[in-house]
């Protein structure tokens, strides 16, 4: 009786489960990309490479360590990133406390004058110290800031994907976005940016990825990522390395203390 | 022969050598640094009477040797910064300890011992709260910023939570404002003709320790600090007498108490900031005495936005409102031109990032009306690459009278440049 009734039940929600899977929208799918990629774990450091390539192959490189925590229940979160390199701005230091729907508050640390400021943040479109990423690829745009569909289903190398056209509602540097998100991971493998003539600006590429365990749980990581300017050519290559997640930061790096004298034990 | 023997200590010290040992010891000591040429040219054709270097404000190459360390669980560290320096143009070689201190944290606490620099409040250029020294000569003279600043040798403690954070420092050596020097810049000096001159510093006492102290939290989106502060002016007063019969100057740095506060967070796009301050004459009280500053009140209001990608603008103003006006007039010797009650200041600074932030543009604009004076600062620097960078700059004065604090300056306009190199 018990096994007819399970059976009767399971017949009646595996259609929905299908269609559900099926009828992701594209909201959903660039959610579920956002999760993977910009808040995975309940907290995370790295030591992060950037390479500044420009057309004719001369680089420049700044190291970082990156530290990220996800506030519980809501989608806040915040970031330490501390700068080991170049000599000019080593021991810089910025702190993000990021919203969903509302400016972030960022602070910048100057070490020449042990200086803490706040940091005006409206922009997120600039240039993340001087790369190809904007802040807002670094720490993730407001979903409700576009609209999302889904353009078809293909895959990418063996990887099944999502196409994914986001376009902003508001004026932005890109006309559109196309997102290649991997249905299994969820990490986007790649991006084209668009200018406002519709012509291809920037391409993001997923080029490592990894599934990082931690207590019991794996988080597939980006561990190599570029993101090219096909205008002018200039690229900017990123390295993360001694990824970790669930390490247990505690919320109080992330205030102004740890600007003045950084968390030696989490940015080593 | 300095020279020698600390670059003696540069070759045992270099980077490439220690970071071989680094890996085999894991000692937890980082050294860097840099080199840099500074030169600075004044354009006004003219030369200070007591000159040094004639057309030349600055000339020097300079060694920045940083070191820094912590343990592995980071509870103790410590950092050095000191510089040698061949100035050029006075052709001597000469140390500057920057910074030399050791610390110690724990849960809650910062313990620092040594040479630091401290700087607090929400002003750019413009203070109120920092009571800490300045270095006003290097600063006009074109040498980068982080020289403005100069170290306190103190201790300081530092208790943080999310209630409250509190941070006190205490100073036992005073450390007076860097002011131009006669030698190499055309100020307003009423005394020069004083043959007989004395210049008095607070003795290092128990009584005459510093004290500064400021308190800070978040509070509905903004951060507030409160502060204060005990100890003394960093620029001197002069007292007037005639000891023998012949007119005698005495300077000296009157006692001053300060407390103030200062609100900042994100607001109209951009993040607004002010900050108040009462500052106590302790030895002018009723304004009466003509060479000492009187109390006042010190007020400002700024707003950064970014304007576009990569393009910052933000805007300061600020006044200061002298406390017993009448017993000032009262008491300034005749042939002194009277400062108004109010002296007010704007300031613009706009900062733009070019060519994926290889190159910086900006400019640095404040004007009084009340004093009728202006300055101004453009700056152009450039990444050459990660190692090396170049700036060129120029420091522009315009003042109605020469007793003014830009004003006075009107003759020192000059173009500066520095080359660095980072190790």
């Amino acid at each position: 009786m018990l096994a007819r009734i399970v059976f009767a039940l399971i017949a009646a929600f595996y259609p929905l489960v299908i269609h559900a899977q099926e009828k992701l929208t594209a909201t959903e799918v660039m959610d579920r990309a956002q999760a993977a990629f910009y808040s995975p774990g309940a907290d995370m450091k790295a030591r992060v490479t950037m390479d500044l390539i420009n057309a004719d192959g001369k680089k420049r490189t700044r190291v970082l360590s990156m530290l990220r925590k996800n506030l519980p229940g809501g989608r806040e979160q915040r970031y330490f990133l501390y700068f080991h390199e170049p000599g000019d701005v080593r021991r810089t230091a910025f702190l993000v406390w990021k919203y969903p729907e509302k400016d972030d508050d960022r602070w910048i640390f100057i070490p020449a004058v042990n200086m803490t400021r706040r940091i005006a943040a409206r922009d997120s479109r600039s240039s993340f110290v001087g790369s190809d990423f904007s802040y807002e690829d670094i720490s993730g745009r407001d979903l409700a800031a576009d609209s999302h569909t889904v353009l078809r289903e293909e895959k990418l190398g063996d990887a099944a994907c999502y196409v994914v056209q986001s376009t902003p509602k508001a004026a932005a540097d890109f006309s559109r976005k196309l997102s290649w998100i991997d249905k299994t991971s969820w990490l986007p493998l790649k991006e084209e940016y668009y200018d406002a003539q519709n012509k291809l600006a920037r391409v993001f590429t997923a080029d490592k990825t990894e599934a990082i365990s931690a207590g019991g749980k794996t988080y597939p990581t980006v561990l190599k990522r570029t993101m090219k300017n096909v205008q002018s050519g200039h690229r900017t290559e990123v390295v993360f390395e001694n990824v970790s997640y669930d390490v247990g930061i505690a919320p109080d790096v992330f205030t102004e203390r740890s600007l003045q004298q950084a968390p030696e034990k989490w940015i080593r | 022969m300095r020279l020698a023997s600390a670059l003696t200590v540069l070759a045992i010290l270099w980077p490439g050598s220690l970071g071989a040992e680094e890996k085999k010891n894991r000692l937890p000591v980082t050294v860097h640094g840099f080199l840099m040429g500074n030169a600075s040219v004044r354009t006004t054709g003219e030369h200070p009477p007591m000159g040094e270097g004639g057309a030349f404000v600055l000339g020097e190459e300079r060694l920045r040797l940083d070191v820094s360390g912590a343990t592995k669980s980071g509870n103790g560290f410590l950092q050095i910064k000191g510089d040698i320096f061949h100035d050029a143009v006075a052709n001597r070689v000469d140390g500057d300890l920057r910074e030399a201190y050791a610390g110690f944290r724990s849960s809650q606490f910062d313990l620092r011992l040594g040479r630091q620099i401290v700087t607090w409040g929400v002003g750019d250029l413009f203070f109120i709260n920092d009571v800490f020294p300045k270095d006003w000569e290097s600063f006009f003279s074109g040498r980068p910023m982080e020289y403005l600043k100069r170290g306190v040798d103190s201790v300081r403690l530092q208790y943080s939570s999310e209630a409250l954070n509190v941070d006190v420092v205490a100073t036992p050596f005073f450390t007076a404002d860097a002011l131009p020097s006669p030698k190499r810049f055309f100020l307003y000096n009423p005394f020069a003709a004083v043959a007989e001159q004395h210049q008095y510093s607070p003795p290092a006492r128990a009584e005459n320790t510093e004290v500064a102290l400021r308190l800070y939290r978040r509070m509905a989106g903004f951060d507030v600090s409160l502060y204060g502060y005990r100890g003394f002016w960093r620029m001197p007063g002069a007292n007037m007498d005639s000891g023998n019969g012949a007119p005698r100057i005495t300077r000296f740095y009157p006692r001053l108490v300060t407390w103030g506060a200062s609100a900042q967070r994100n607001l109209l796009n951009g993040v607004v900031s002010f900050e108040g301050g009462r500052y106590n004459s302790l030895d002018d009280r009723c304004g009466s005495a003509s060479g000492v500053p009187n109390s006042q009140w010190r007020v400002l209001a700024s707003y950064q936005r970014q304007l576009a990608q990569e393009l910052t603008a933000t805007f300061q103003g600020y006044a200061e409102v002298m406390d017993g006006y009448d017993s000032y007039r009262k008491s300034l010797p005749a042939g002194f031109r009277p400062e108004d009650r109010v002296r007010g200041l704007f300031s613009v600074r706009l900062t733009q990032f070019l060519g994926y932030q290889n190159w910086r543009l900006s400019a640095f604009i404040a004007c009084s009306p009340t004093d009728s004076d202006c300055f101004a600062q453009p700056e152009v620097s450039h990444r050459l690459s990660d190692k090396l960078s170049a700036a060129v700059g120029a420091n522009i004065f315009s003042g109605k009278h020469e007793t003014t604090f830009f004003g006075q300056m009107e003759k020192n306009d000059n173009v500066y440049m520095s080359l660095r190199f980072d190790f």
